[in-house]
């Protein structure tokens, strides 16, 4: 049968739960604009479409496999780079080497595909932060040089490194011996549980924060953001993330929950640090390509610090 | 010919065009877009790149591409044969003689004849291309047509980024995401000195809503 949920892998069994989770979100947004007719729901709309577009996207990739998967990441590293660009300033006379920054997404998604860990993990961080320096003195300008190093050094490792570590996820069980060790997945497995709790602890943070946020953690940088928001979506990711890790990890109970935790704090960091550059340049999103959410970095934020950090304890315990 | 023509027209902005700008460039609107549905309509614009004309025919759907026609320099687009059929005949471009090269055409004419036939002009304001990301003073051209067809409207439209994606004098294209701003609809009123005043002014408006960095020195 076509529905038999105890056969499932544990991705798709995960993945039914979350369509029914946002499908009561749908339901309860309709149910409020009914009983309340005054109040304007559009941005909660827009939000909860959003999310179905974007699990819906999501989900079609790691249904087609790791292919599929690395190419849409290697499209999202695209979009948030030109966001990123478009947004921070940059010099005219570095335009040849944002061209270079650009050529960097399909080599690093290249050494992902293929599988050479070693030239993805020295790629950008190495060959790409020594290239771009040297092809700015080419250019031969040296007023706002090294803002315009960092800029540039900052963007690539945001937008490409951190987030290619989510594809390289999916390759991760290929090597070592975690198919033999367990029962209990595959790289999908483990690309869809950081994605989850990533997103839903923005989710949590927010809601522990509109429920019950009074003191403010970072005044000067995110206004909205309050200590007790931070700790109850924190706890609320570590609890799930217990649930999870037997279904989609090779961690048990106790690892699940450390982890969580942490994601949950990486998460608000690179959520508060993606918040001090758009404050730095002033503006309030990073983009509208998403209703409701703002640009694709907005979107993304947290996920910069999770994935490389998730990536590196389960490679460095599990594999 | 003409068909052939007409067809790779067609697919040159079904097939090239509008994916380049829509995926690699990428646009991102800062309000409700406000376009013509159809003939005579002029889209004035700030003009940075030759991606000015690609992005402002993006946006009107292909069903009226055969409306279109961006006003340009005859002396600039018809230099040689391979140009000026491709100018002509896929971007469409209505040529026109600037101003001393040659009395016997008025350019104004040429355009207000295109507007009698139901024409959309894409009409560039500021002239050439101007400096990267950056507005020169508007020329007169745009109060005499309107003060000629006084019932076309005229909508203005200004766009961010594309003189950052491929500036004047580069051909190197590196994508930066165009940001595009609509304005209402204007039509000319009786006093041309205040109507050149209200595009102006309207063009700074516009400017002035887009809140991203220009080139950083």
């Amino acid at each position: 049968m076509f529905f038999d949920f105890e056969t499932m892998r544990p991705v798709t069994q995960v993945f039914m739960f979350l369509l029914a989770g946002l499908s009561i979100a749908s339901i309860i947004s309709w149910v409020m604009t009914k009983v309340n007719k005054q109040k304007d729901y559009t941005e909660l709309k827009q939000r909860i479409n959003s999310w179905w577009i974007m699990i819906g996207i999501f989900g079609l990739a790691l249904l087609m496999g790791p292919l599929v998967t690395v190419l849409l990441f290697a499209m999202l590293s695209f979009i948030a780079l030109k966001e990123y660009f478009s947004m921070t300033p940059t010099r005219l006379v570095d335009r040849r080497v944002l061209f270079w920054a650009y050529l960097t997404i399909p080599l690093q998604y290249y050494w992902i595909a293929t599988g050479w860990y070693g030239m993805f993990i020295i790629f950008i961080p190495v060959y790409a932060f020594l290239f771009i320096p040297f092809r700015m003195v080419l250019a031969g300008e040296t007023k706002n040089y090294l803002r315009a190093v960092g800029n540039i050094h900052w963007g690539l490792m945001l937008t490409v490194f951190t987030l290619s570590h989510l594809a390289y996820l999916v390759m991760l069980p290929s090597e070592g011996e975690y198919q033999s060790l367990t029962m209990s997945g595959d790289g999908a497995a483990l690309l869809l549980y950081l994605v989850m709790l990533t997103q839903l602890n923005d989710v949590a943070q927010y809601v522990w924060g509109k429920l019950m946020g009074t003191t403010p953690i970072a005044p000067t940088i995110s206004p909205n953001k309050t200590r007790e928001g931070l700790i109850g979506g924190v706890v609320t990711t570590g609890i799930l993330a217990m649930i999870l890790a037997g279904l989609l990890t090779p961690m048990i109970w106790w690892q699940g929950l450390l982890v969580g935790l942490g994601i949950g704090i990486a998460g608000f960091i690179g959520d508060v640090s993606l918040s001090a550059i758009k404050r730095d340049i002033g503006i309030k999103d990073s983009g509208q390509l998403i209703p409701g959410h703002g640009g694709i970095l907005d979107r993304l934020d947290s996920l910069t610090f999770t994935a490389p950090l998730f990536f590196h304890v389960m490679r460095y315990f599990y594999f | 010919m003409k068909y052939i023509n007409y067809v790779l027209r067609w697919l040159f902005f079904a097939v090239i065009i509008k994916p380049v700008v829509k995926i690699i460039i990428g646009l991102r609107y800062q309000n409700e877009p406000i376009l013509p549905k159809g003939g005579p309509a002029i889209l004035i614009a700030n003009h940075n790149s030759h991606l000015d004309t690609m992005v402002l025919i993006s946006l009107l759907p292909l069903k009226i591409l055969h409306k279109v026609q961006p006003v340009a320099a005859a002396d600039y687009f018809l230099k040689n044969r391979f140009m000026s059929w491709f100018a002509l005949n896929i971007i469409g471009i209505l040529p026109i003689e600037r101003q001393g090269k040659d009395k016997s055409v008025n350019p104004i004419e040429q355009c207000a004849k295109a507007l009698d036939s139901g024409k959309i002009l894409i009409f560039f304001p500021e002239g050439s291309r101007g400096l990267p990301e950056q507005m020169t003073d508007l020329k007169y051209g745009v109060v005499k047509l309107a003060e000629r067809c006084p019932k076309v409207p005229i909508y203005p439209i200004y766009m961010h980024g594309l003189g950052k994606t491929l500036p004047k004098g580069d051909a190197l294209f590196v994508p930066f995401f165009c940001d595009v701003v609509f304005s209402e609809p204007m039509t000319y009123e009786a006093n041309s000195k205040n109507f050149y005043e209200n595009v102006k002014s309207r063009f700074n408006d516009l400017q002035d809503s887009v809140k991203l960095p220009k080139w950083d020195e």
